[in-house]
């Protein structure tokens, strides 16, 4: 039976990770291909990668540490951050990546899905959407990191972007990130169900119940978290346990 | 040893030869017919779409190759589909070296979503490919198009309907997951088959 993922997620600046990590086990908590490898070990189904470094220049280091994490992480694993182009994909597929994520270059260039799914196959473009449930009780969709609103309806630009070539969705609920009070569960299963392709949901796992509901009653295919593994309140391998025992399938 | 990856127009070429270099295993990519006939060993990787990778080894004469191979070889995802007779994927004549047809998933409900993307479990597992591997172990899957259960199945996955994870024909062997992806299990996987 094909099993629920889950994905933590390590934001990289110029080649580490940042926020705090602290795994004693970790020599150094801030080499993304250690942490990662560590997660890999830990039972994690795939990771992400969202680099946010600011400067094109350092930019460039992200291919040499793709090439690393290749090296090292014997799971899949999306680069995501900054992405515009069909040559800035090649160059992360070429040095290992398995997917890569797009999101604002997406909505600004509507050519860029299309051309990325023909080039290397839907099934390595997930496309990452960050939305917010406004007061009207409508989910918008917001670029640039969450800073830009725009006047777009997630559900609208979620069904046009998988039309358009997107194979995953990495749904982000602006309104649920970093509470730990658990996932935006109405969204994430209307896009779920709605859509024929993949939903990750993002943002605001909590407690390993948060992960059951967005399995279950948000219809998610995978959760992605961050904080919560990073700081080691809820660990993988008692994650997995505690979903198999509540009847969803996972990679034990 | 010399262990030789074909090197044609697909995707993932990349990380089979890093997968290989974590188990201590050198490969060389190549499209040179000599070298690939002098191998021990042959893996035929792939992610994309038949028609053209099936396009692409036809004019460079790789298709006639593969097909007289002798010894073990390994096609994975797309590779094995492509050495099986035939794909809907286009309406491609493949290699034939399997008489298994590649068919497209019809999603019986909308929960079921197509391509299959994720680990799941293979199992009624034959062949010394799986040595070491317990039934149920979970592999990394990414594939919209399956080859249905036959006389060359070695591994059962079951998505809408049980299909084989694994086929096997004298020295070829063919993986519908992707063991390059698929942590231990994956890295058991290659090593066996570099042992044959």
């Amino acid at each position: 039976m094909l099993t629920k993922r889950i994905i933590p997620c390590l934001d990289i600046r110029d080649g580490r990770t940042v926020k705090g990590v602290n795994f004693e086990n970790i020599r150094d908590a801030g080499d993304p291909v250690e942490l990662g490898a560590f997660y890999a070990q830990q039972g994690a189904d795939e990771l992400v990668f969202l680099d946010i470094t600011a400067t094109v220049e350092k930019r460039k280091t992200l291919s040499e540490l793709v090439n690393k994490i290749a090296h090292h992480i014997n799971i899949p694993f999306t680069v995501g951050g900054g992405i515009g182009s069909v040559e800035d994909v090649s160059v992360l597929l070429q040095n290992g990546a398995d997917k890569i994520s797009v999101n604002t270059a997406a909505f600004k260039n509507p050519k860029l899905l299309p051309d990325l799914a023909k080039e290397f196959g839907s099934q390595c473009v997930v496309l990452a959407i960050d939305t917010k449930q406004e007061a009207d009780g409508e989910w918008y969709v917001y670029l640039n990191g969450g800073r830009l609103k725009t006047e777009t309806r997630c559900i609208d630009w979620a069904k046009r972007a998988v039309e358009a070539g997107a194979g995953e969705i990495l749904l982000t609920s602006m309104n649920h990130d970093g509470t730990k009070q658990g996932f935006a569960l109405d969204i994430t299963a209307t896009l779920a169900s709605l859509l024929p392709v993949p939903v990750i949901a993002s943002g605001g796992g909590g407690t390993m119940s948060h992960f059951v509901d967005v399995f279950t009653t948000g219809k998610a295919d995978a959760a992605l978290a961050a904080s919560i593994f990073h700081f080691k309140e809820i660990g993988i391998p008692e994650l997995k346990t505690y979903l198999h025992e509540k009847g969803i399938a996972v990679r034990l | 040893m010399k262990l030789v990856i074909i090197k044609y127009n697909a995707g993932n070429i990349q990380s089979v030869l890093y997968a290989l270099e974590r188990i201590g295993m050198e490969a060389i990519v190549t499209d040179d017919h000599a070298t690939i006939r002098a191998a021990d060993k042959v893996i035929f990787p792939g992610v994309g779409e038949a028609s053209t990778a099936m396009n692409y080894l036809k004019e460079r004469g790789l298709d006639t190759v593969i097909k007289n191979l002798e010894q073990p070889v390994l096609g994975i995802c797309l590779g094995m589909q492509l050495m099986c007779a035939y794909s809907e994927e286009n309406d491609t004549q493949c290699l034939g070296i399997f008489e298994e047809k590649i068919k497209w998933f019809q999603s019986t409900q909308p929960a079921i979503k197509v391509p299959q993307i994720g680990w799941n479990n293979i199992y009624d597992l034959k062949t010394p490919l799986f040595t070491g591997i317990p039934e149920n172990s979970y592999c990394y899957f990414v594939h919209g198009y399956y080859a249905a259960l036959g006389g060359h199945t070695i591994a059962t996955t079951n998505y809408i309907q049980p299909y084989s994870a694994a086929l096997h024909k004298n020295n070829f062997y063919g993986t519908q997951f992707h063991p390059e992806k698929s942590a231990e299990t994956g890295e058991k996987i290659l090593k066996n088959f570099i042992k044959m």
